[in-house]
C-alpha cells in the first residue's frame, strides 16, 4: 500500500515497501513554470535528509530538489533527461526523479501528509 | 493641364486595413536573415594583394581545411548591420527607465576623444616613455574618483561592475589573510535584496554566504548585521542606495558595526550614480566600492558591455590593489606592473587581467567628468532623483509602492499589489509598454518584491518626456484595472518579433547556425 | 549644462508636485553630517571646445602605432580595421542599447550575437561558443574554474609558453580559491615536457598557440594525453588572426578554447576594451560561463533569438552560478563579428597570409643583422630574438630613433633572466619601408 508524504520544499515521497519515489508537486512545478532541464544524482550515491538529490531548472529559476529522508539512490528517472517536461505535465507520475531505499523509517514521521500538505500551500 | 490622375492624398479607408506582405518586411522592418544565409565563402569585403611566394615557417601546422565562414562584400554587409540595428531599442530611441542599469544619454564627445589615435591606437606595452598621456588620464582619473568617494585608493584595473567586485572582494581576502584570520574568516553577509553577483562573487573566492534579512522597509537593520556578527565574518555587501532604490538610514551604523568586529565593509557602487557630489563613500564607513563607469559615468552599454568597474579602497584595503597601478613619484605618474615593483607598505595580491583594464573606457569617463564639473556632477545627482520621485508622485495612485515610507533615490520601486485580479502581470505590462515606445522598467528584480518594476528615468529626461511616459504609464494601469486584458496580454503587437518561446530555446538549445542539409540526405 | 534637460522653473513646479521644500528632503535618509554642501573641490563644467583641448593634449603625449615602424605585440596586436566597422558600431541602436533582456526589442543585438557564437565556433573548429567574456586573459581564467567543475579536480597545469599575463591572472583566481597551480618555467623554444606533468589529479592543462614567444605548438598529444588522465585541454591563442593559417585547435581535441579577440576588429586602446572569446564542447555547455544566445520563434513562429540558458549565471543561480560574470563585451563582439564578416573565410586565410609572409621577411631580415639571433623554428606574425644586449635598452633606444620595435621579454617577466630577447610581431599593416627602418636602427644600436 503506498503512502505518500509531503516537505515544505514542495517535494514528494511515495513509500513503497522500504523504497521511496521522490518528485516535486504540482503546487512546485506550476511555480517554477516550464520545466527545461533535470540534473540527477548517479545510482549508488547516498543522500541525506536535506541534502541536494537533483536540481530542476526552468528558464528563469534554479531549485534544488531535496531528498525528504535519508537514502540510498537506488534508480534515478532518466527520462526526463530528453523530456523534462513530464515534470510539468506529470508531476506525480512519470515526472518522478529518483527512487530512494530508505535509511531511517523514522525520518517519515516528520514529513506532512497530503491532507496537511494541501493546508500549507493555502497559507502560501 | 490637370495632372492628377486621381491619385488621393488622404489616407482615407486605408487607414484600418492590415496586409500581409510579400517579402514579410514591413516598410522599414525588414526581415533580416543571417549571414550564413545571404554570403559566400568566396566572398570577401576586404582588398588584399596576395604576398610574393615565400617560404612558410608554420611547420606541420598550417591550416588544411576550410574555415567554413561565408564573407560579405561592403554593400551586403552595411545592410545587413544597419537591418539588424534597426530591430534594437537603445537610450537614443527613447525613455529607456531601466532600473539599476542607469541608462543615461552617452555624449558622442565621449566617442569622439576614445578614438583619438593617441589613445586609441596606444599598445599596452609600448615603451613607457611613448604612453604619457595615458597615464595621465588614469591618474586622472584615479584623481576625480578618490575626490568624488573621499576614498585615498583605486584600482583601475576591473573590467566591469562583477570584476569590481571581485577585485574589491580580493582585497579584503588579502588583508584577512595578512592578519593571519585567513582560515577563520570565512562568512561574507549579503542581504536578500542584492545584486545576484554579490553571492556569486563572494563564493567564487571561497566564501560562505550568509543571508541578511530585509526589513518591511526595504533597508537593512544594523541589530539585524549586528545578530550575525562574529570572529567568523569577513565582510558585508550591501549596494548603498540599495536595490530598492533607498539609501541606507542606517549605513553609518552598519560600516561601525563590521569594523568594530573586525570585519569589513564592501559597498555595491551600482548605484552611486544618486549621490555624486551629495555623499562620499569614504564618509559612511565604506572600506571598498566598485563603480560602474558605464552607469554613473555614462560609457556606453553597447549592447551588453564593454563595461570597466573601478574600484576605491579605504586606507585599510589600499595596499593589496592588484599591479598594475598608479604610483606618483615626485608628481609623475608612474606604472607599477609587477608585484616586485611594488614601492614600500603596498602588497599587491596580484593581477586581475592581461593589461591595463578598460582604457577606452577611461577616456570616456573621463571626458563626461570633464564636461560635467563638480557642479554639473551633482546636479546631475540630483536631477537624476528627482525625476525618479517626480515619476513616482505621478504614479502611486495607481500603482502600489512596496516601501512608501522612504523617499526614493535614481529609482522608484513598484510592486504588483495594485495588479491583483486583473488578469495582468508584470511581465504583460512591461510588454505593454513595448508597444507605447518604451523601453520596459527593470522587471522582477529586486526578488524581495513580488512582481517588481523598478523604474530609473536617469537625468537625461525633461520634464515633458516624464509627463508623456507618466501619462502613458497610467493610461496602462487604468487598462488594465479596467479589464482591457487584450492590450497585456498579447503584447508587444508592434515590435519586430511578438514575445519568444524561452521554454523551446532552453529544452532544445540551437546555440549556432548549422547548414540545413540537402533534401535528398533530409530524407533518409 | 548642455546635458541636463530640466529648467530651474522645470525642477520647481516637480519638487511641488512631490510636496517637498528643496531638493535635499528627498535626501533626507543620508545622515545629516554626512550630506555634503557644497561642490566638491574638482573644475566646474566646460564646453565642449575646452574639453577637446584638454583631452586632446593628454593624447598628443603618447606615441600612436599609426604613426611610427610598429613592431610591437605580445598579446595585443595593429591590425587594419575597415572603416565600416567603426561605423557601424557607433549607431545608435547598437551603442545606446542594453543586454538584450527584452528580446522583441533587441532582436539586432540578438541576432549579431548568434552570428559571433557562430564565427568563433568555426573558427577555432569547436562545438559551441559564449557570447563573449571580458577578454582573453579574464577568459582563461574561467575556462580553468570550469575544467575545476567538469573534472571536480583542483589542479591546473599552465605552459611555460603560456602569456605571463595570462598566468598571473590563473594564478591569482586560483589562490584566492585555493586551487593548485603548477606553472612551467618560461619556456622560449617550446621544448617542454609538459606531458610530464598530467597526472590523475590534474584538471587542466593550458596551452597557448602560438606561444608567447611566436612558436607554434603541437596539441594533439597534450590533448591524448589530458583526456586518458580525465583531464580537460584547455587551448589558448592570443593572436586570433593566427586561426586563418594554423589548424584550429578544436581539430587538435582541444576542450576548452580561449583567448583574445582584439585583433579582428578592435583597437589596441592601451590594453582595452577588448572580447574575449571562449568556445567548448557541447558535452561541457552547462559548465559554461557567460551569455548564451539561442535561436527560438516567437508567438506568430517568425524565428528570433534569446539569451538563454540563463540558470547557469549569477542574476539566477547567485552564489551557485558557474561565474560571477555579468557583462559580456557587447560592442568589441559586434566589431569583431562585423571585421569577421567583411572578411569571410577567404579574406581572413589572406590576411593571415600576409601577415606571415611579412613575419618571414622580417625574421630573414633581423637574422642577417649582427647580434641579432632568431630563435623560432615555428610563427606565425610574431617571433623571439636574442640580441646580445637587454632588450629593455635596445627597446628604448630603438624608441628614440622613431621605431616601437617590439616587447622586450623583461617587460613580462622581470626576474626570469631573458633579458635580452625581444618579442617581435609583425602584421598586414606593416610596409617594406616600415622593415628597413627598424632593421637599419636595430644594426645602429646593437653596434
Amino acid at each position: 500500500m503506498a503512502e505518500t508524504r509531503y516537505t515544505k520544499d514542495h517535494e514528494y515521497i511515495r513509500i513503497e515497501g522500504d523504497t521511496g519515489t521522490v518528485g516535486i508537486t504540482d503546487y512546485a512545478q506550476g511555480q517554477l513554470g516550464d520545466v527545461v532541464f533535470v540534473e540527477l544524482p548517479t545510482v549508488g550515491k547516498a543522500v541525506a535528509k536535506g541534502g541536494e538529490a537533483a536540481v530542476v531548472e526552468s528558464v528563469k529559476a534554479a531549485s534544488e530538489v531535496y531528498a525528504p529522508v535519508s537514502g540510498e539512490v537506488v534508480a534515478v528517472n532518466s527520462d526526463l533527461e530528453a523530456a523534462p517536461g513530464t515534470v510539468n505535465e506529470d508531476p506525480a507520475g512519470k515526472g518522478w526523479f529518483v527512487k530512494l531505499k530508505l535509511t531511517d523509517a523514522a525520518e517519515l514521521e516528520g514529513l506532512m501528509s497530503e491532507a496537511q500538505y494541501q493546508d500549507y500551500v493555502k497559507t502560501l | 493641364m490637370l495632372n492628377r490622375q486621381g491619385r488621393p492624398t488622404t489616407p482615407g479607408h486605408t487607414a484600418a486595413e492590415s496586409h500581409p506582405t510579400f517579402t514579410g518586411n514591413r516598410a522599414l522592418q525588414q526581415i533580416e536573415p543571417l549571414i550564413f544565409e545571404i554570403g559566400h565563402h568566396e566572398t570577401t569585403g576586404v582588398d588584399l594583394d596576395a604576398p610574393a611566394p615565400f617560404k612558410a615557417r608554420l611547420g606541420k601546422h598550417a591550416r588544411t581545411d576550410g574555415i567554413g565562414l561565408p564573407g560579405l562584400s561592403e554593400p551586403e554587409a552595411m545592410r545587413h548591420y544597419v537591418r539588424l540595428s534597426q530591430k534594437n531599442y537603445g537610450i537614443d530611441t527613447g525613455l529607456f527607465p531601466l532600473g539599476s542599469c542607469t541608462m543615461k544619454h552617452n555624449a558622442r564627445l565621449n566617442e569622439k576623444m576614445a578614438r583619438l589615435p593617441g589613445f586609441s591606437d596606444v599598445h599596452p606595452l609600448q615603451p613607457l616613455s611613448t604612453v604619457a598621456g595615458a597615464l595621465a588620464v588614469m591618474q586622472e582619473l584615479a584623481r576625480y574618483l578618490m575626490t568624488l568617494t573621499g576614498m585615498p585608493a583605486v584600482s583601475l584595473s576591473p573590467k566591469a561592475g562583477a570584476h569590481g567586485e571581485l577585485c574589491g572582494m580580493m582585497a579584503i581576502k588579502a588583508a584577512i589573510a595578512a592578519k593571519g584570520e585567513g582560515e577563520t574568516r570565512k562568512v561574507v553577509l549579503v542581504p536578500e535584496s542584492a545584486h545576484g553577483t554579490n553571492p556569486a562573487t563572494a563564493a567564487l573566492i571561497g566564501f560562505i554566504v550568509k543571508s541578511v534579512p530585509a526589513r518591511a522597509d526595504g533597508t537593512v537593520a544594523v541589530e539585524d548585521v549586528k545578530a550575525l556578527l562574529g570572529p567568523d565574518v569577513a565582510a558585508i555587501m550591501l549596494t548603498n542606495p540599495n536595490t530598492c532604490g533607498i539609501f541606507e538610514p542606517q549605513i553609518v551604523e552598519i560600516a561601525a558595526a563590521m569594523h568594530e568586529a573586525g570585519a569589513y565593509f564592501y559597498c555595491d557602487g551600482a548605484n552611486y550614480n544618486a549621490i555624486v557630489g551629495k555623499a562620499k563613500p569614504g564618509d559612511l564607513g565604506v572600506d571598498a566600492m566598485h563603480i560602474n563607469l558605464h552607469k554613473t559615468f555614462s560609457t556606453p552599454h553597447g549592447g551588453g558591455g564593454p563595461g570597466s568597474g573601478p574600484v576605491v579602497l579605504s586606507e585599510r584595503l589600499a595596499p593589496y590593489a592588484p599591479v598594475p597601478f598608479i604610483h606618483l613619484e615626485n608628481g609623475e605618474p608612474r606604472l607599477i606592473e609587477t608585484i616586485a615593483d611594488a614601492p614600500d607598505g603596498n602588497a599587491p595580491f596580484g593581477r586581475i587581467t592581461a593589461f591595463h583594464g578598460q582604457m577606452g573606457m577611461y577616456v570616456r569617463a573621463l571626458t563626461y567628468m570633464l564636461s560635467h564639473g563638480s557642479d554639473g556632477m551633482k546636479q546631475a545627482s540630483e536631477d537624476a532623483v528627482l525625476n525618479a520621485n517626480y515619476i513616482r508622485a505621478g504614479l502611486s495612485d495607481l500603482m502600489s509602492l512596496p516601501f512608501p515610507d522612504h523617499p526614493s533615490m535614481h529609482e522608484a520601486l513598484f510592486d504588483d499589489e495594485w495588479l491583483k485580479g486583473t488578469g495582468v502581470t508584470t511581465l504583460d505590462f512591461a510588454k505593454a509598454m513595448i508597444d507605447e515606445g518604451y523601453h520596459p522598467m527593470t522587471v522582477y528584480f529586486p526578488l524581495v518584491v513580488h512582481g517588481a518594476m523598478l523604474v530609473e528615468p536617469t537625468e537625461s529626461e525633461s520634464k515633458a518626456s516624464l509627463d508623456l511616459f507618466i501619462a502613458t504609464l497610467r493610461d496602462l494601469a487604468m487598462a488594465a484595472k479596467g479589464n482591457d486584458k487584450s492590450r497585456f496580454t498579447g503584447a508587444p503587437h508592434h515590435a519586430p518579433l511578438r514575445r519568444l518561446d524561452e521554454t523551446r530555446a532552453a529544452r532544445q538549445p540551437v546555440l549556432k547556425w548549422v547548414a540545413p542539409l540537402p533534401i535528398a540526405e533530409a530524407a533518409e | 549644462m548642455r546635458y541636463l534637460p530640466l529648467t530651474d522653473t522645470d525642477r520647481l513646479d516637480m519638487l511641488a508636485r512631490i510636496g517637498v521644500p528643496d531638493i535635499d528632503a528627498l535626501f533626507s535618509d543620508v545622515p545629516a553630517d554626512r550630506l555634503l554642501k557644497a561642490p566638491l573641490d574638482l573644475p566646474r563644467a566646460k564646453g565642449e571646445i575646452e574639453v577637446e583641448r584638454i583631452m586632446g593634449r593628454m593624447a598628443g603625449r603618447n606615441v600612436a602605432a599609426s604613426s611610427v615602424p610598429f613592431f610591437v605585440g605580445a598579446g595585443a596586436y595593429k591590425h587594419h580595421v575597415p572603416a565600416t566597422v567603426d561605423h557601424l558600431i557607433q549607431r545608435s541602436e547598437f551603442l545606446t542599447s542594453y543586454t538584450p533582456y527584452q528580446p522583441e526589442i533587441a532582436q539586432g543585438t540578438l541576432q549579431y550575437l548568434f552570428e559571433f557564437q557562430t564565427q568563433v565556433a568555426a573558427l577555432t573548429g569547436m562545438d559551441v561558443a559564449n557570447a563573449s567574456m571580458y577578454d582573453g586573459s579574464t577568459g582563461t581564467g574561467e575556462a580553468v574554474l570550469m575544467a575545476h567543475r567538469v573534472t571536480k579536480r583542483r589542479k591546473a597545469v599552465l605552459s611555460g609558453g603560456l602569456h605571463p599575463h595570462y598566468a598571473a591572472v590563473v594564478n591569482t583566481i586560483s589562490e584566492m580559491a585555493s586551487d593548485t597551480v603548477v606553472a612551467l618555467p618560461p619556456d622560449v623554444t617550446a621544448s617542454e615536457d609538459i606531458l610530464a606533468q598530467i597526472d590523475d589529479e590534474t584538471s587542466c592543462v593550458v596551452v597557448q598557440s602560438p606561444d608567447v614567444f611566436g612558436n607554434l605548438r603541437d596539441l594533439r598529444p597534450i590533448a591524448a594525453k589530458a583526456q586518458a588522465h580525465g583531464a580537460l585541454l584547455i587551448a589558448v591563442f592570443t593572436e586570433v588572426m593566427s586561426l586563418g593559417a594554423v589548424t584550429s585547435p578544436g581539430e587538435q581535441g582541444a576542450d576548452i578554447v580561449v583567448g583574445e579577440g582584439q585583433s579582428i576588429g578592435n583597437a589596441l586602446n592601451f590594453g582595452g576594451p577588448y572580447v574575449g572569446l571562449f568556445a567548448a564542447k557541447t558535452k561541457y555547455l552547462r559548465q559554461m560561463p557567460g551569455r548564451l544566445c539561442g535561436e527560438t520563434v516567437d508567438a506568430d513562429g517568425q524565428r528570433g533569438f534569446v539569451l538563454t540558458l540563463s540558470t547557469r549565471e549569477q542574476h539566477i543561480r547567485r552564489d551557485k552560478a558557474t561565474s560571477n560574470i555579468c557583462t559580456n563585451s557587447g560592442l568589441c563582439c559586434l566589431a569583431f563579428t562585423i571585421h569577421m564578416t567583411l572578411l569571410g573565410q577567404a579574406g581572413l586565410e589572406r590576411v593571415a597570409e600576409v601577415n606571415h609572409a611579412n613575419a618571414v621577411k622580417l625574421a630573414d631580415m633581423l637574422s642577417e643583422v649582427k647580434g641579432a639571433q632568431v630563435l623560432n623554428e615555428t610563427f606565425f606574425n610574431e617571433f623571439t630574438v636574442r640580441l646580445g644586449k637587454p632588450a629593455a635598452e635596445v627597446v628604448e633606444a630603438l624608441a628614440q630613433k622613431g621605431v616601437l620595435g617590439g616587447v622586450p621579454v623583461s617587460r613580462l617577466l622581470p626576474d626570469a633572466g631573458l633579458d635580452d630577447l625581444l618579442i617581435v610581431a609583425n602584421t598586414e599593416v606593416n610596409t617594406d619601408e616600415d622593415r628597413a627602418a627598424f632593421v637599419a636602427a636595430l644594426a645602429e644600436v646593437l653596434a
